[in-house]
């Protein structure tokens, strides 16, 4: 007896706490069927009486969110295929390929984890206006190039490869690029996948600095799209909506796909620390 | 290692689509324009691109409350659009900047656009140091839109004239209405009705050839207690725009009588307000302290940009869209109002009732200190009686609070003007 | 090729990248935040002088600037103990051996954390309206009158602190998951033994195995909260009365927005100081708590 009403009250608790979190999600999707004007009522209606993908429309053909959407993919894999290539060959050459000052440069970058970006932001900016890169999805992409946490997550995933295995490679003859190649790559995909979740969300999720770097309506991102898009249309709750819709359900279902990667991911993060 | 070479390639990529973009034959024209004007202006542009074979205008359309910010962004990072709408508080910025093309010699060879047809003091805010940057668009002042049904019905068959008329008019509005119900609708996130009053007063706001600011003076603080005052008696909500989802619902159900806005909301209170409405809404002069006051010489110019490639059809552009007969057709379009004596004089415009009062507003209109940081100044002033209105601060400490922050801002055009530079 | 060139070869890109686009600037901010860069010197370089800590000293004489910084307090020392409380009470409920569903309900919790900031500030925007809202008319329906959430400067910033609790719990709940099922299941069984209460297990031997995991997270959350940018620019744009001004969206303004570069680097620098300065204090209270 006592059991199941413990049972009772920690499912009756799940319940109300994912409804919380789920609410706000479920109930951009139902505002964004609504026809225009009606969610700003008394009281706010939860569900259309009439569905209609009209502000679908509207954003499509006389918002162009289709190119904004265009250029937050095209960011965000861009983002993330470069990531890929340039940390996980720095993570690994610091967990196993023993070079010159790769103590004190490990230390330099442990120091400069606590720098916040926002400090870089400025002198950066006038940095990428001096080589035309201001206004550009190339500009939005330099913040992603590297990252120091990214090589680090590589780094812990690589102590954990076996010497005998790198080292019996050599002694075949096989080169540093080939064992890299053939041998490392292949063990890391796990993290390799962890590493692209993450990057794809972040560039796709960011805001700051895209808001900083753009400038032309054009090449937006979605969040930038839609935060510009907002403050213009203050009182269409429902095209904002569907506007927040597009812009989330990408991340949702790539979440969702991914999940066990992102989470082992986020708990590698949290070990190490 | 190929991959440096790469990444340059792939940052490098967008650069090259726009450069290829740009080296086609026909002249793209990039045109930011702001708010209504935004949506308004691309009705008029197929004729231009008809007329003018070969240019080819695309219209960014950029929020008013995102425009400074956007601007003055595009200029620091060499992004800047071939022409632009500009507030004309701006210019001084701008040309600070040196953003702008001078329009002189462009102005002295056109045939369609003489100064003399133009309103001297809309004019003169696109003049800076002598030279012109700009060509009026729209004149817009600030005046009273309100509810003529309401005011009747609270025991004033004529709107108010002076200050303290309009107070005796917004106590009986406030009074004699039902339900939930102001007088009057003063946005906290805007800052013009606040300045258009202090316009009003004798005292310039900024003194010493605008490098010293004058919040601390009487007259300004007298404006500031009159404003406050208005919240503070509970004529006017304090809330800012973004709350009031729609302000065009709000005046129909009654929830305010007055508001003080522009011209282009001509238009919109005849698009949007439902059609019961019709007949029971006017414009009016702005009551001043002492009978009819000033108000803002306020209005949006045609600016090209210095560091456009295509200056000679953007002026092609800024030539037509101040042609009288596409003046008259964007006032049927917006409710703006031409900066054009001879657009005035078309029967549209001179029938119109609701223009009337801006034809007499006008008159009394009065420029805006003409220096770079106004814009930051007047935003602060916003801040500052918001938090007045809050009661966060008394007027006399906000009047030299704003007072102090202004000074500060205007430090480095003190030390620049010091030095002999020229601004 | 040596293993050491090859180290070299593989570790150069990714640290030039770092040295040419994050360390430089940051050098370079340090260099900015002691110059007068504005829109003068945008204009014409000759404009720009030197003045030493000037920045510095007039920002700490604004009003605007102690605001922003009580504000980011504010918000972090109210958000972060009610995140990470909610984390753990997520965590516990999660890995509580009764439930069913235990994965479906993991990603609900957790579905906020990978939405867009942006979209999701909107939705809550209308959310909080203070008419038409959802919030507001579930109070209604307790016989709560309707809050101003976002217009009155009293509730504009707990409203944002409820909307970031909403959003970032679930990070952490998963990483208090991990540690949760790694304490090892003896400890409760010996505590059950004693008679200990679910309470005193609670108190005796979860929190006390959580510490180096919760010491983690709240560094990380501290770190992520006082970067607080785009809920106030998307929900309240500062507003109202300046209740929602951040140092971060300070820093904005004043950089991006009216274009005093020098100015914004010394907030900057001072966001750094103080993100600096609170992260060592935690450690070493963490580590006092730990011996």
């Amino acid at each position: 007896m006592r059991l199941t009403r413990a049972t009772v009250l920690v499912h009756g608790a799940l319940v109300v706490a994912a409804g919380l979190t789920l609410l706000p999600l479920l109930w951009m999707v139902s505002a964004s069927l609504m026809p225009a004007g009606t969610s700003s009522s008394y009281p706010p209606p939860l569900w259309p009486d009439h569905p209609t993908l009209e502000n679908y429309r509207i954003l499509f053909a006389r918002a162009g969110v289709g190119l904004h959407f265009l250029n937050s993919l095209i960011v965000a894999v861009a983002a993330t295929g470069l990531a890929l290539v340039f940390n996980v060959a720095a993570g690994y050459a610091f967990a196993k390929l023993e070079f010159p000052g790769r103590r004190r440069i490990h230390q330099v970058l442990v120091a400069a984890l606590v720098i916040p970006a926002q400090v870089a932001m400025l002198p950066l900016f006038l940095m990428l206006k001096t080589i035309g890169l201001v206004n550009t999805l190339g500009g939005v992409l330099v913040p992603y190039l590297a990252g120091i946490f990214s090589i680090f997550l590589v780094r812990q995933a690589a102590l954990a490869l076996p010497d005998e295995l790198l080292d019996a490679a050599r002694i075949d003859g096989a080169g540093e690029f080939s064992i890299y190649w053939r041998i490392v790559l292949p063990l890391l995909t796990p993290i390799l996948v962890t590493l692209a979740v993450f990057t794809f969300l972040g560039a796709w999720n960011d805001f700051l600095w895209p808001l900083v770097i753009l400038n032309d309506g054009d090449r937006y991102t979605l969040p930038v799209a839609l935060a510009s898009l907002s403050r213009e249309h203050v009182p269409d709750s429902e095209l904002m909506m569907a506007g927040s819709v597009v812009t989330v359900i990408p991340v949702l279902v790539l979440f969702l796909a991914l999940q066990r990667y992102y989470l082992q991911g986020l708990m590698a993060g949290a070990v190490k620390g | 290692m190929r991959r440096p070479a790469l990444v340059l390639l792939l940052c490098a990529l967008p650069v090259a689509i726009a450069a290829c973009a740009r080296g086609e034959t026909q002249t793209v024209l990039r045109f930011w324009a702001m708010g209504r004007e935004s949506e308004v202006v691309t009705e008029l542009l197929p004729e231009f691109e008809r007329t003018h074979p070969g240019i080819k205008v695309k219209v960014e359309q950029l929020p008013w409350t995102a425009a400074h910010e956007k601007l003055l962004t595009a200029v620091a990072g060499d992004s800047t659009p071939d022409v632009c709408e500009l507030g004309n508080t701006w210019i001084p910025e701008l040309v600070a900047l040196k953003a702008l093309a001078p329009l002189d010699a462009r102005i002295a060879a056109s045939t369609g656009i003489a100064s003399a047809d133009y309103f001297p003091g809309i004019w003169a805010t696109n003049v800076i140091g002598g030279s012109t940057f700009g060509v009026p668009w729209y004149v817009d002042t600030r005046l009273l839109f309100y509810r003529t049904d309401l005011v009747r019905d609270a025991g004033f068959p004529d709107p108010p004239r002076s200050w303290s008329e309009w107070q005796r008019v917004l106590a009986a509005v406030v009074a004699h209405g039902s339900g939930e119900h102001y007088a009057i609708l003063l946005p906290l996130d805007e800052f013009e009705p606040l300045l258009a009053l202090a316009l009003q007063q004798p005292e310039p706001l900024l003194v010493d050839g605008g490098v010293r600011a004058n919040f601390a003076s009487a007259a300004f603080e007298r404006t500031l207690d009159f404003y406050v005052g208005m919240f503070r008696k509970g004529y006017a909500p304090g809330v800012s725009s973004s709350q009031i989802s729609n302000v065009w619902t709000e005046f129909g159900r009654g929830y305010f009588a007055f508001y003080i806005s522009g011209p282009w909301n001509i238009g919109e209170f005849q698009r949007r307000l439902p059609p019961e409405l019709a007949g029971r809404w006017m414009t009016a002069p702005l009551p001043g302290p002492d009978g009819p006051g000033a108000s803002i010489a306020g209005g949006a110019s045609l600016a090209v940009f210095g560091h456009s490639r295509h200056q000679d059809a953007a002026w092609q552009l800024v030539e037509y869209l101040s042609r009288p007969s596409v003046q008259e057709r964007f006032h049927a379009l917006t409710g703006d109002l031409p900066p054009r004596r001879s657009a005035w004089e078309s029967a549209a415009i001179a029938g119109d009732p609701y223009a009337r009062a801006f034809r007499d507003q006008l008159e009394r209109a009065r420029p805006v200190p003409q220096v770079p940081e106004w814009e930051r100044i007047v935003q602060e002033m916003r801040l500052v009686a918001e938090r007045v209105v809050r009661a966060q601060l008394s007027v006399h400490d906000g009047a030299r609070e704003l007072n102090a922050t202004a000074d500060r801002m205007l430090a480095k055009r003190r030390q620049l003007t010091a030095e002999g530079a020229t601004l | 090729m040596t293993r050491g060139q090859a180290g070299l070869l593989f570790a150069a890109p990714a640290l030039c990248i770092l040295a040419v686009f994050f360390l430089l600037p940051v050098c370079a901010a340090l260099a900015l935040s002691v110059t007068d860069f504005d829109i003068y010197a945008l204009a014409d370089l000759r404009n720009l002088r030197f003045v030493g800590l000037r920045n510095y000293v007039e920002l700490l004489s604004r009003p605007l600037f102690w605001k922003a910084l009580g504000n980011t307090l504010y918000f972090t020392a109210v958000g972060v103990p009610l995140s990470v409380a909610a984390s753990i009470g997520a965590a516990l409920l999660v890995n509580s051996r009764l439930v069913r569903f235990r994965g479906f309900f993991r990603t609900a919790l957790f579905a906020p954390v990978v939405t867009t900031l942006v979209a999701v500030a909107i939705i809550w925007r209308y959310l909080l309206h203070t008419r038409y809202g959802l919030i507001n008319f579930g109070l209604g329906r307790l016989g709560i009158g309707p809050v101003d959430w976002l217009g009155n400067p009293h509730f504009a910033m707990p409203s944002i602190i409820l909307f970031s609790v909403w959003k970032n719990f679930g990070y952490n709940m998963v990483i208090v998951l991990a540690a949760l099922q790694n304490i090892p299941e003896d400890l409760y069984e010996a505590a059950g033994l004693d008679g200990a209460s679910a309470w005193q297990q609670f108190r005796h031997v979860t929190l006390p195995m959580l510490g180096p995991t919760l010491l983690f997270v709240s560094i990380l959350t501290v770190a992520g909260y006082f970067q607080l940018f785009a809920e106030p620019y998307v929900m309240t744009q500062g507003g109202p009365a300046q209740s929602t001004v951040s140092v971060l969206y300070l820093l904005y303004e004043e950089g991006f927005r009216w274009w005093n570069l020098g100015m914004a680097s010394a907030v900057a620098f001072i966001l750094f100081l103080m993100m600096f300065a609170v992260t060592a204090l935690q450690l070493r209270f963490g580590r006092g708590a730990e011996t």
